[in-house]
């Protein structure tokens, strides 16, 4: 399989970036997975060859970071940290309350495909505590209002 | 496997002095402390530790208190120190372990009463020590339903422990990565290559190595308990590499029945491995095709009869036939998997008691041709043990992988744990490149030339050529090779004749050793015993005067006698009046027609009615080689001990059957087999004198070995009396094939064998991992795993994965 230009581009480079094939596998897994919004089969078994490993620890690899998904999420993936500093301040009522905003659980998807919500533990925004990241942005000092405001604007952009 | 890894490293590092338990203790530097320990006879538990392959440190059983470390160390990845001083046992640690093992048994299901590991089970016995078998856990386990992942593994995901230890062996040892981990921390599982199943070479190492019953075998599942069996250390009977498989017997019907084999005896040349067949492939003796009574053709139809009906109608039939032929209408057609006693019994009982050289075997390496070429030279061939130790091998045809699993994985071993060179020239990409300094994929059929190219014949390099080689990889192999010392050379079927004389000439120069690779389990006894037409045993030429010319064969022919094509030659010309088969299968294997064979007495010995069985006269159903004591040789010239393991009810074994026979052509049994107190020539009790030469040699030898008198001619040590009395190479240490060892035989002491090879007969029997000729066809597991693979695409082959201890 071919994956775009510009990601072709960036696996030629990163390759002669390593001593060995197989170190450009956790990076170029992460900018697969933007690009096609999970790991497929197809996905693994084209990264295994060029990386000369099995399919199989392509597999041991993805499923062992969190942060690799098999399964496609909605569009803006929020991850919601609840770990010691934010739990602190309050993460588990912002946890709930996005829960009620976006009508899912932990681990689901709205049925517009559009938002995807999730419980992580620490994201490394401790100083900024409550936070959340959606997609690759960081969202500090969270209150209600704010995950509103971030919510509703999503939502607004979308309809545009 | 670590120890001879620790001791090399110790020629590089000076020793530390450390203390254990208040024991002073000096070990080479770089010793992991659970190998310190063990060394001075104090056990730490380990379950994700294994001595050859990676360290994991997953277990944490193996924690252990070090004065002036903060916390509790593990014991399998901490390397000794100089004044280190550690305590293996303490209430600290015994807590800790206990701690460890409810963790472990919070989630594993206590099905121990049903559990295949149940008895033998690594979990179970630590349980038994530190005590944690009440779990404060209140919640659910996760239980999970037992997977089958192949037609030999079967997976019961909850008993896991998460040692990893199936991962790395199947990765790092076997190099097949089949086996992985998914997800992570608790949530971890062993997943197989497939999604849902395993594409692997199905050597059940995995299922050795696994400390719980969470890997299984198809073969032994859920069918009997550790305890109720008796555990047989012996050989296998498959290829020629010879490796110790431990059979586990239990009462049966039809007698004592193999029910499992594994390598739980680690004594053997094999250490941790076996192959599908070791491990698997012995239900050939269990399968109900097996013939339980003597067979006799009457109108065309075989009839059961007794055994001395058989007896009797064969030993008529062979002297009549002398009475009305002579000995040039009989040929014999030997085995090579029945056991050197065997072998030998046959040759003599040809040539002494039917006196005649037509005598052959199903030839799968030119032997002959390396015992000519070594001319006597002592030190020059390897043993499967130096395969692992050798820093240099060189391999020239043949795919171990497939055809010498045992091979493959010294040589595997040998790269991976002492960075071994390895060379390899091939026609073929064959897997065993991977681990390979330099690989050249040499012209098909060009084996000889490249011989001829490493001996300075730039010329030769024509032949060589093939599209995946270039000029300067085949220059530059021959330079390194040049460089290399303890060099192990291993050639396939590929070289024969004048080939094999070139190739030593050239390694002998580099002060080489070498290994011949033939097909079966006793292709190489059978060699040495001389089931040949033209050599007698020890590859002496029948035309001239040896040392058996002297001890029994007087009267016997001096010109050789036909080779096996010749004897099917004679059958077509009505010349060949009766052929004794014993534990072979010509018709298949030369695809003759059976209805050349129909003027001719044919005699068979076999277990199954296999295309020759079914076109003779008389069929003898016969032991197999674990149902029976005796020797073989393996490729390299290994000899180990048979143990009778198996029984199975109607059957007798080959060499009896061979006695009885002689004795019923009214031959003398003591000059066949060396038995009883009288020896085999009278003893004068001269020094000196006209009677002096009389003297009772055979005694004379047990005497000077320790040895007692055997008293029965039924007793095939009485055969390796002789054999080792008599067959150069083969007076090795008694004690150690009694104790199990394998013990290695020179080509030495053999003058005269010169060219007497005939290449051309030599047909490599071409076994892959999942056959093992007729043994093979009667194997249920092996044709279950041959089914399942044949539905695939071919040679697949799964890439090389991450090896820690070759690429750090």
């Amino acid at each position: 399989m071919k994956f775009s230009d510009q990601l072709e581009q960036r696996f030629a480079t990163m390759v002669t970036h390593y001593p060995t094939k197989r170190s450009v596998l956790v990076p170029m897994l992460l900018y697969i997975q933007d690009e096609l919004g999970a790991m497929t089969d197809e996905a693994i078994h084209e990264i295994a060859e060029r990386t000369e490993l099995s399919d199989l620890e392509v597999r041991n690899v993805v499923s062992y970071y969190s942060m690799l998904r098999t399964r496609p999420v909605g569009k803006y993936n929020l991850q919601v940290c609840t770990n010691v500093s934010c739990l602190l301040r309050g993460a588990d009522d912002l946890f709930e309350h996005c829960k009620k905003k976006l009508g899912v659980g932990n681990k689901q998807t709205t049925s517009d495909g559009m938002f995807h919500l999730e419980e992580v533990e620490c994201i490394g925004a401790c100083s900024w505590a409550p936070a959340l990241m959606m997609n690759y942005e960081f969202h500090e000092n969270l209150t209600p209002a704010k995950i509103d405001e971030l919510i509703d604007g999503l939502k607004k952009k979308e309809q545009q | 496997m670590a120890g001879s890894f620790m001791r090399r490293i110790a020629v590089f590092m000076a020793d530390v002095t450390l203390t254990v338990d208040g024991k002073k203790l000096t070990v080479p530097a770089g010793t992991l402390l659970i190998e310190a320990c063990k060394s001075t006879g104090i056990e730490v538990p380990s379950f994700c530790y294994y001595p050859g392959l990676s360290l994991q440190g997953a277990c944490r059983m193996c924690l252990v208190e070090i004065e002036k470390m903060p916390k509790l160390q593990t014991a399998c990845t901490t390397p000794v120190a100089e004044g280190m001083v550690a305590t293996t046992e303490s209430d600290k640690i015994k807590q800790a372990r206990k701690s460890m093992i409810e963790m472990l048994l919070a989630n594993h299901p206590l099905d121990c009463p049903v559990c295949d590991a149940g008895g033998e089970c690594e979990l179970q016995d630590m349980t038994f020590k530190y005590g944690a078998a009440e779990s404060k856990f209140m919640d659910m386990k996760n239980h999970r339903d037992e997977q089958q992942w192949s037609p030999v593994v079967y997976f019961d995901r909850p008993r896991c422990i998460l040692c990893y230890r199936c991962v790395r062996v199947c990765g790092e040892g076997m190099d097949v990565w089949a086996l992985g981990v998914q997800n992570r921390g608790s949530g971890s599982i062993i997943a197989p290559n497939k999604e849902d199943h395993l594409e692997c070479e199905e050597c059940g190492m995995c299922i050795d190595i696994c400390p719980v019953g969470a890997l299984t075998s198809g073969a032994y599942r859920y069918k009997t308990r550790p305890w109720e069996m008796k555990h047989v250390g012996t050989v296998c009977t498959h290829c020629g590499d010879g490796c110790k498989t431990t059979l586990g017997v239990r009462r049966a019907d039809t007698g004592m029945q193999i029910v499992r084999g594994d390598n739980r005896d680690k004594s053997g040349i094999n250490g941790d491995f076996l192959c599908i067949k070791g491990r698997y492939a012995f239900d050939f003796a269990n399968n109900p095709e097996r013939l339980q009574q003597p067979l006799i053709k009457r109108d065309g139809k075989f009839v059961p009869s007794t055994w001395e009906q058989a007896f009797d109608l064969i030993a008529s039939k062979f002297q009549e036939v002398l009475a009305s032929h002579g000995p040039s209408s009989i040929g014999v057609v030997g085995s090579n998997h029945t056991s050197n006693e065997e072998n030998y019994l046959l040759q003599k009982f040809a040539r002494l008691v039917l006196g005649t050289n037509n005598i052959d075997h199903h030839r799968t390496a030119d032997f002959p041709a390396l015992a000519s070429a070594l001319a006597g030279k002592k030190d020059a061939t390897a043993s499967m043990r130096d395969v692992f130790n050798a820093p240099a091998i060189l391999l020239i045809g043949n795919n171990p992988t497939e055809q010498h699993p045992l091979l493959a994985w010294q040589i595997r071993s040998n790269v991976r744990l002492h960075r071994a060179k390895l060379y390899i020239a091939n026609s073929s990409p064959i897997k065993l490149r991977r681990q390979a300094t330099a690989f050249v994929q040499i012209a098909p059929g060009s084996e000889g030339a490249f011989v001829q190219f490493l001996t300075a014949n730039d010329a030769a390099a024509d032949a060589v050529a093939s599209p995946q080689l270039t000029r300067e990889a085949l220059s530059q192999m021959r330079d390194a090779l040049k460089s290399e010392s303890g060099l192990v050379i291993i050639f396939g079927s590929e070289l024969r004749g004048s080939d094999v004389t070139a190739l030593v000439n050239y390694g002998l120069s580099l002060g080489a050793k070498f290994i011949c690779l033939g097909d079966y389990a006793n292709s190489r006894g059978a060699a040495d015993m001389g089931l040949y037409p033209d050599m007698l045993p020890g590859y002496a030429p029948v035309s001239s005067a040896t040392r058996f010319h002297e001890h029994w064969l007087d009267e016997v022919p001096t010109a050789p006698g036909l080779n096996l094509l010749q004897l099917v030659d004679a059958a077509k010309a009505g010349n060949l009046k009766a052929l004794y088969v014993v534990g072979s299968n010509p018709v298949a294997r030369y695809n003759i027609d059976p209805f050349v064979l129909s003027k001719t007495f044919v005699i068979v010995q076999d277990m199954f009615l296999t295309e020759t069985a079914a076109s003779a006269d008389v069929v003898l159903p016969v032991a197999n080689a674990y149902e029976k004591g005796g020797t073989y040789t393996n490729t390299c010239g290994d000899v180990q001990m048979l143990k009778k393991a198996g029984e199975f009810s109607g059957v007798r074994n080959d060499f009896e059957c061979i006695v009885r026979i002689a004795a019923g052509m009214g031959c003398d049994v003591h000059k066949l087999v060396p038995f009883g107190g009288g020896g085999t020539r009278a003893d004068m009790g001269q020094s000196r004198g006209a009677q002096s030469g009389e003297s009772d040699q055979h005694a004379v030898w047990l005497a000077d070995h320790n040895l007692e008198p055997k008293m029965s001619p039924y007793d095939p040590v009485a055969m390796l009396d002789e054999i080792q009395r008599l067959v150069p190479g083969y007076d090795i240490s008694r004690l150690g094939l009694l104790s199990g060892h394998d013990e290695h035989t020179q080509l030495v002491q053999i003058t005269g064998a010169t060219g007497m090879g005939h290449p051309e007969l030599v047909m490599p029997a071409n076994d892959k991992l999942f056959t093992s000729g007729t043994l093979g066809r009667f194997s249920a597991t092996l044709n279950t795993v041959m089914e399942r693979y044949r539905t695939m695409p071919e040679d697949v082959e799964i890439a090389a994965g991450y090896d820690p201890m070759v690429r750090e």
